[in-house]
């Protein structure tokens, strides 16, 4: 274990160790044609997919930044990326079976033994692709797919043709683009009809090889009345040079289905983290967003949901932690598509050491979508005087039949409330804790007790020495 | 013998640079119940802010022990360790934590040591019972959406979990109707013991017909202006404020 000082002096940051690059491939740096050939020659992909990653390619190069993007993607170099790094044949099913240095990482990480306790199948990626896979037998004989999405490709490809680019295609932003003409790895998951998957899914990302760039691309389907709950959480060695982490995640909630996909990203501070996240539900379906951001250089991700048919219901409930030379900028979309559609967005933000936690956010609602109901809340939280947060809500709604609150608010770490709980006898540090912990308590809570415990623990990690 | 348990010597204060506590002098011993009675605007809260150590406050003058030891020397947390409370006239929500999460850290800090989760159980239940409080207040965040008699009761129960050696309410009958008074004063003296020693901060008389005083001072301009038996209390009642104020300022 790593002692509470060494862990004070990497900054709080206890995943930032690395392993020897052992890369079976490691394509050279930069990005063109050949390198999306290169990357569907050793998948072994049909040829549709390559050509989808190609026309991909073009859209990318041919798209720009958004002009509210942060100065900082600026210095991104595209040239200094290495696309595609793969350390392992392929996708094992059993822990033993992984190359001993990729298993000792995640046995730091805790993934193997979190598998026995309280999850339902696992899934884990290193750099490029998906090292290990599986899923508790029940489940899959109920017809329950969690796949690599590589594997998915070939085992299921009709069902992942119907589906794959239809909720975020290529076009929808430059990371998309990137994503499709480069992606590898992520997870794919099929519940069919009526499946309830009672305990969650979870995938683990980790970036190890420097300059790298993670793309991995998510797809999950729930089919009609079925609900499953995935997570996903995140980390990356520190390195004095930058990577890129740019995902795509599709969601396909059917009528009366549920989804909650929950993320803890907790990526190093030389991460840039460019994530298109999109789900539609159908009729009377839900579809909720649990969403943490605590690591990361900058973080860019508004999680989405297309409320597409009536009695859809979506929820977003995001927060998101910057520290000293973070910029976190999170937020949430939600779109009523549909009469009698419903949603909530709560975000919060906490800034501390000249930290930048923005919120962003699109609520949309057309024309003749009577009934809807949506909430927004924004909550930011600054620990001092040099820290920022921004909010910067859209809203267009063109049906006057529909009931809309939104709130924003901004506080200081109150002196008041920390003299209430010093008064008390609780140190200055310990009060501050508590403050910040009652104030990520409205997402915490939603969470599996074992990431609640975590993501209380990591918030604690980011606050040492926040005092004083 | 009675021990001094606080000693207040001449003491002066400033918020924002403008002078509040102008001179103020007062002892209280071991299991002494005193009452510090005043108009609006003569310091009173500052008197309990500057005791518990609010960072907004200054003390420019004099000094105050505690157990001996100078309190403008020590942090809040410290002097809330040592043995002093302060029930506070509007106490500040704090969202998100629990009353029961809150009072745990609160005792252990208190003790020096974790408090076995078992007896801190048995301690809070029965403390609750004793201020007539519904369990289910344990649950609730700390005065958030608390009505006003709801957070006058969790001020007590923290006192009475924290059993400190002084404490100082400051208008804790404010914003109290008569029975919710009556439960709370009733909670105060249940709690009382001959080592506890109580500071009670107040315009009007009537929390002192719940509890009595042996000692009452009235506090104008800064200062303690007149002190007396509990028979002060009733006279101050029926002449109000006004001519020891216009007295005080001829003086």
């Amino acid at each position: 274990m790593t002692s509470q000082a060494e862990l004070i002096r990497e900054g709080g940051y206890k995943w930032g160790f690395y392993d020897e690059e052992e890369a079976l491939f490691k394509a050279n740096k930069g990005l063109s044609h050949e390198i999306v050939d290169v990357i569907s020659n050793m998948k072994k992909e049909p040829e549709w997919m390559r050509e989808f990653r190609h026309r991909s390619l073009d859209t990318f190069l041919e798209k720009h930044d958004p002009p509210w993007g942060s100065p900082e993607l600026k210095s991104i170099d595209f040239d200094d990326i290495h696309y595609y790094v793969r350390t392992s044949d392929e996708s094992e099913r059993s822990w033993e079976d992984v190359p001993e240095y990729i298993k000792d990482t995640f046995d730091k990480l805790g993934i193997p033994e979190a598998e026995k306790k309280y999850l339902a199948g696992v899934g884990a990626q290193y750099d490029s692709e998906v090292v290990y896979h599986n899923i508790r037998e029940d489940l899959e004989k109920q017809g329950v797919i969690f796949l690599g999405t590589d594997q998915a490709l070939k085992e299921h490809e009709d069902i992942f043709k119907e589906y794959f680019g239809t909720v975020v295609p290529p076009g929808d932003n430059r990371y998309a683009a990137l994503n499709s003409a480069v992606w590898s790895g992520g997870s794919f998951i099929y519940v069919p009809k009526g499946v309830k998957v009672d305990i969650p899914l979870q995938a683990y990302f980790r970036i190890n090889t420097k300059n790298m760039g993670q793309f991995e691309r998510t797809l999950i389907i729930a089919d009609e009345g079925s609900q499953v709950h995935y997570v996903e959480g995140c980390t990356a060695p520190v390195y004095s040079s930058d990577s890129l982490h740019s995902a795509v995640v599709e969601i396909i909630v059917k009528k009366n289905a549920r989804v909650r996909y929950t993320t803890i990203q907790n990526w190093s501070n030389n991460v840039y983290n460019l994530v298109t996240k999109r789900a539609v539900a159908y009729e009377n379906a839900v579809m909720e967003w649990v969403d943490g951001n605590l690591g990361s250089k900058l973080t860019m991700k508004y999680p989405s949901v297309f409320l597409m048919e009536p009695g859809a219901h979506g929820e977003i409930l995001s927060l998101a932690f910057a520290g000293e030379g973070q910029h976190q900028d999170a937020g949430g979309k939600i779109v009523h598509a549909a009469p009698n559609t419903t949603s909530t967005i709560v975000s919060k933000s906490i800034s501390k050491d000249g930290g930048r936690g923005s919120y962003r956010g699109l609520l949309k609602v057309y024309e003749g979508c009577e009934g809807v109901k949506s909430t927004v809340r924004c909550d930011a939280l600054l620990l001092d005087e040099e820290s920022r947060s921004d909010t910067y809500p859209t809203m267009e709604v063109d049906e006057p039949d529909v009931h809309i609150q939104h709130e924003a608010y901004v506080s200081k770490l109150g002196e008041d409330q920390l003299f209430y709980l010093m008064s008390r006898g609780l140190s200055e540090d310990a009060a501050a804790k508590m403050i910040v912990n009652g104030f990520v308590e409205p997402i915490v809570k939603e969470l599996p007790m074992e990431y609640a415990v975590e993501l209380n623990r990591l918030v604690e990690l980011q606050m040492e020495g926040a005092i004083g | 013998m009675t021990e001094t348990l606080l000693d207040i010597k001449d003491l002066r204060a400033t918020i924002a640079g403008k002078e509040i506590l102008t001179g103020l002098t007062l002892r209280i011993n071991e299991g002494e119940v005193h009452a510090i009675m005043g108009p609006n605007g003569s310091g009173k809260s500052t008197l309990a802010n500057v005791l518990m150590g609010h960072p907004a406050y200054e003390v420019t003058g004099g000094e105050v022990l505690f157990k001996g030891q100078r309190l403008q020397d020590l942090a809040p947390d410290e002097r809330a360790r040592l043995g002093l409370f302060l029930a506070f006239q509007y106490p500040v929500a704090i969202p998100g934590v629990t009353m029961v999460n809150f009072l745990r850290q609160a005792l252990n800090a208190r003790r020096g040591e974790e408090v076995p989760i078992r007896e801190f159980r048995e301690q809070l239940f029965s403390k609750m019972d004793l201020l007539k409080v519904d369990q289910e207040f344990a649950r609730r965040y700390v005065n958030d959406g608390f009505s006003g008699g709801e957070k006058k009761r969790a001020e007590m129960l923290q006192l009475a979990m924290l059993e400190p050696s002084l404490a100082v309410l400051d208008e804790t009958d404010s914003g109290l109707d008569i029975d919710a008074l009556r439960t709370v004063a009733e909670g105060v003296n249940a709690l009382m013991h001959p080592k506890m020693s109580l500071l009670l901060i107040t315009h009007y008389q009537r929390l002192l017909n719940y509890i009595q005083p042996q000692f009452v001072h009235v506090l104008i301009g800064g200062r303690i202006v007149r002190s007396g038996g509990p028979e002060l209390a009733l006279e101050l009642e029926e002449s109000g404020y006004d001519e020891l104020e216009a007295a005080a300022a001829t003086a």
